[in-house]
């Protein structure tokens, strides 16, 4: 391959795109210039805000045309610049000559026309062919990105796949006219790790194999190490540093990509003392959870969310739970904070079973376990202020006003906010503050158990790492029992004593932390330690 | 999906039981005695107790419930009180005007309205959307009536295009005559229709549009066009078929004012003169005969999503 001599697929040269009125700043992006071979995949890195998508849209003129304007520059597809050129000539390029991949499977495909027939519509568009050579070529191209019996699934819909055939189905979707270049935006982010794994695998065959240029857009610093050729970084709208994936990962240079790298968690867990046998918090018995019911009509199709699930977790310690979606980890969570109902098991808090007790009895059990959930953005009310949701609580539990309101400032001071900040509405918030606000909530009810369900899994890396220093910090201050639960190995190995590992809804091993990665036992904690993105690459600190 | 189309049907059986038991019941239960009420003010004790004879209303009540299932199973509604005539040829004497009427307007409606509020989706913001909108409050705020005499006044009397009332069979008259004067009725009928549907695919399209399918149709090259036919229309399909089937529920209010207003002699005129005479019969024959349009215009919406949602079939 001679990069020098051939034209790049893709050359951005000083683009600059301006926001509407109002915006925090003037330019969505600024200056951005770098450049993507053929056969080569660039990764472009940044945390949210920074710009990469808004990047990758006026590549494809998927734009908002009356917000976001570009003002400056040129975008050189194959040396044809593309901006000033009009929505008919786009049209034309989109999918002939550029292709796009997604962050939600779940959501980019039409929910009520046959995969087979989504994949058919780009050749109706682009291609001269008959029906019947369509559908030869959509079925060969299914065969090429490895989905199973492709003359079968060109008669699904999108929701009988599973999140990993759907993204097959959005490559192969974007591959069929085998366009030049490839723009996959997070496109792995939705996923599991083994089909993470398994479809970054797909990307990099099906981009060497056809010579395609990639513009791969990532937060993730293990995909940039197992997929990159080149690395972009950005922040706030501007391009901060470009280099060879191995420049980048173990020598930057701008302050801010190495405050990014620095962030990744290990996958290695740091070693931590061994706690003393504490006080029991909270005790799980063979706790069950069985969704769906035989029903008159229904053949019987029953889910068991939750198998014979024990645990343990005392003051002090966090236990991790980790799984894949469909492992019954979250299910676990809501079980034990009552938030579902078990089927059937035990479920001891303080001293006293709760699993089957009534909601009036129950409510008093409710103070002593709180939950920070995942979603920043939607766990809290956005219509009344942030310090009313705190002492709302509190005051449910008998606390008077006036109380409640100085716990409130006193709770906004440790998670690292401003207490003036309670008169606020939670939009004026950034997540990671969010997240924080939230955790002040949980606090605020002074309860034993703190139930962390994905709570940083939403968060860019640098503010994760701050909010699970926060999480460390108040279960140290609090004396509390953590159940922390995650998909995140990288995160698990930071954070957790101990961890349990969950697999359709069963517990299949359980451990320290650091022996179960060193010396993992059942044959899907390996699977998992291996899909890790990055686990080969050690990154700069 | 033949399970579910299977289950659909068989769950519309509880209504229909439902539905005969109250009729049955209302008629027994309505306050004061029907029997002296169709008798007048003037009848004599004998005349009232005849009455109530010949309606078997001295029957045990689960006596005169067996009689009326089982009068019902052969098909019979009973015979009208006036007319002698029994209601189902009643019925049938005046089904067709009504079913016509309905059936242009449905298909006026879903011919301008889903275009429409498409347009106005797909626009939202322009000026077509806000003469759309303007529109529907004013299709809303207008009563049937009313409308109804201004578009006699200005089509039919001013500019002389079209017939002041009256219904023509296209069975006996020709399709043409038939529809000429079936152009008011339909227009003044559909106008309320309109503004509903209209307003109701704005909203579920544009709503469509914001998915991130449409954003991958943009990105495969489609035109804009097509990406409203094919992929935003029958996404929002469902809520806008429910507003449909709600609609053509609720029509007989507008048929009775309607068919009044153009002299037409159909089921709208047929119950307000059942109503106004206090023939029972009649009145009990007509709620049940438009109960089980509802039910099965409800049954065929729900087996249309069938067709429009895959994730119901499977």
């Amino acid at each position: 391959m001679n990069e020098i001599s051939d034209t790049p697929v893709l050359e951005i040269k000083g683009l600059s795109v301006l926001l509407p009125d109002g915006a925090d700043r003037e330019f969505a992006i600024e200056e951005v210039s770098f450049s993507i071979g053929r056969s080569e995949i660039v990764c472009i890195v940044g945390e949210s805000g920074s710009g990469k998508s808004v990047t990758a849209f006026t590549v494809m003129g998927l734009i908002p045309k009356k917000d976001l304007v570009p003002v400056a520059g040129e975008i050189l597809l194959h040396g044809e610049n593309l901006l000033g050129k009009s929505d008919r000539q786009m049209r034309r390029l989109r999918g002939e000559k550029m292709g796009m991949v997604f962050q939600e499977p779940m959501t980019a495909l039409n929910p009520v026309i046959k995969v087979g027939d989504q994949i058919a519509e780009i050749l109706e568009i682009h291609a001269n062919m008959s029906a019947s050579a369509r559908k030869k070529r959509v079925i060969e191209t299914m065969e090429d990105v490895s989905l199973p019996e492709p003359v079968k699934m060109y008669n699904s819909y999108p929701h009988q796949l599973s999140g990993g055939q759907r993204q097959r189905i959005m490559i192969a979707m974007a591959l069929v006219l085998e366009p030049g270049l490839l723009i996959a935006d997070e496109p792995t982010t939705a996923l599991d790790v083994t089909t993470q794994a398994e479809v970054l695998e797909l990307i990099r065959d099906i981009q060497a194999r056809h010579g395609t240029g990639v513009m791969f857009i990532t937060h993730d610093f293990g995909v940039v190490a197992d997929i990159a050729d080149r690395v972009v970084v950005m922040q706030n709208g501007k391009v901060v540093e470009q280099g060879t994936r191995d420049e980048i990962l173990s020598a930057p240079s701008h302050p801010y990509t190495k405050m990014l790298i620095g962030s990744v968690p290990s996958l290695t867990p740091p070693v931590r003392p061994i706690p003393e046998i504490a006080e029991t918090a909270l005790e799980a018995k063979a706790l069950n959870k069985t969704y769906g019911r035989v029903g008159f009509f229904e053949k019987g199709r029953l889910v068991k969310a939750a198998q014979n699930v024990e645990l343990i977790l005392r003051r002090g310690e966090t236990l991790g739970v980790v799984g894949e979606s469909g492992s019954g980890k979250s299910t676990v969570a809501r079980c034990v904070v009552r938030l579902i109902d078990p089927t059937s098991g035990d479920i001891n808090v303080a001293g006293t079973n709760i699993a089957q007790m009534a909601e009036s009895e129950l409510r008093a059990y409710r103070q002593k376990i709180q939950i920070v959930f995942q979603d920043p953005y939607r766990s809290l009310n956005p219509r009344r202020t942030v310090g009313q949701s705190i002492v709302e609580g509190p005051m449910n539990f008998g606390l008077s006003g006036t109380e409640a309101q100085s716990r409130a400032e006193n709770l906004m001071r440790i998670v690292g906010l401003a207490p003036e900040a309670l008169t606020r509405f939670p939009h004026q918030f950034s997540g990671g503050q969010r997240q924080r606000i939230c955790i002040a909530r949980a606090l605020a009810m002074e309860p034993r158990v703190l139930i962390a369900d994905e709570a940083v899994s939403a968060l860019d890396v640098s503010v994760q790492a701050q909010v699970l220093r926060l999480l460390q910090d108040v279960r140290e201050r609090y004396d509390l029992a953590m159940l922390f639960i995650t998909h995140d190995l990288r995160v698990a190995a930071q954070i957790c004593d101990r961890i349990m590992v969950m697999q359709r809804g069963v517990v299949v091993e359980e451990g320290r932390t650091s022996e179960v990665y060193a010396n993992p036992q059942h044959p899907y904690t390996r699977s998992l330690l291996n899909a890790a993105p990055g686990r080969e690459t050690n990154f700069a600190r | 999906m033949y399970l579910y189309i299977l289950k659909r049907v068989l769950s519309t059986i509880p209504v229909v039981v439902i539905v005969v038991l109250f009729v049955f019941l209302m008629l027994r239960l309505a306050p004061g005695d029907p029997a002296a009420v169709i008798a007048g003010d003037y009848a004599t004790a004998e005349d009232v107790e005849r009455i109530r004879e010949q309606l078997g209303l001295n029957d045990a009540i689960p006596v005169q419930m067996y009689r009326w299932i089982a009068q019902l199973g052969s098909g019979d509604l009973g015979t009208a009180i006036f007319s002698k005539l029994p209601v189902t040829t009643l019925i049938g004497q005046r089904l067709e005007p009504t079913l016509l009427l309905s059936l242009t307007t449905i298909v006026f409606t879903v011919l301008i309205a889903v275009p429409l509020g498409t347009l106005a989706a797909y626009k939202a913001g322009s000026w077509i959307d806000r003469f759309v909108m303007l529109f529907s409050v004013a299709g809303f705020s207008v009563p049937v009536f009313v409308l109804g005499y201004i578009l006699i006044y200005v089509l039919a009397m001013q500019l002389q295009i079209l017939p002041v009332q009256g219904y023509k069979s296209p069975f006996e008259h020709g399709f043409w005559v038939f529809l000429r004067h079936m152009v008011l009725p339909t227009m003044t009928l559909s106008v309320i229709y309109i503004a509903l549907i209209a307003r109701m695919t704005r909203a579920s399209v544009q709503e469509i549009l914001q998915e991130d399918y449409v954003r991958t149709a943009r990105a495969k090259g489609q035109s804009e066009f097509k990406i409203l036919m094919r992929h935003a229309l029958r996404n929002a399909a469902v809520p806008i078929v429910t507003v449909i089937g709600l609609g053509i529920a609720l029509m007989i209010g507008g048929v009775v004012v309607t068919e009044s207003v153009y002299n037409i002699p159909g089921l709208g005129r047929l119950v307000l003169d059942a109503v106004l005479a206090r023939d029972y019969p009649v009145i009990q024959g007509l709620i049940l005969f438009f109960s089980f349009v509802y039910i099965l215009i409800n049954l065929l919406i729900d087996l249309s999503y069938t067709f429009f949602d895959p994730r119901i079939r499977y």
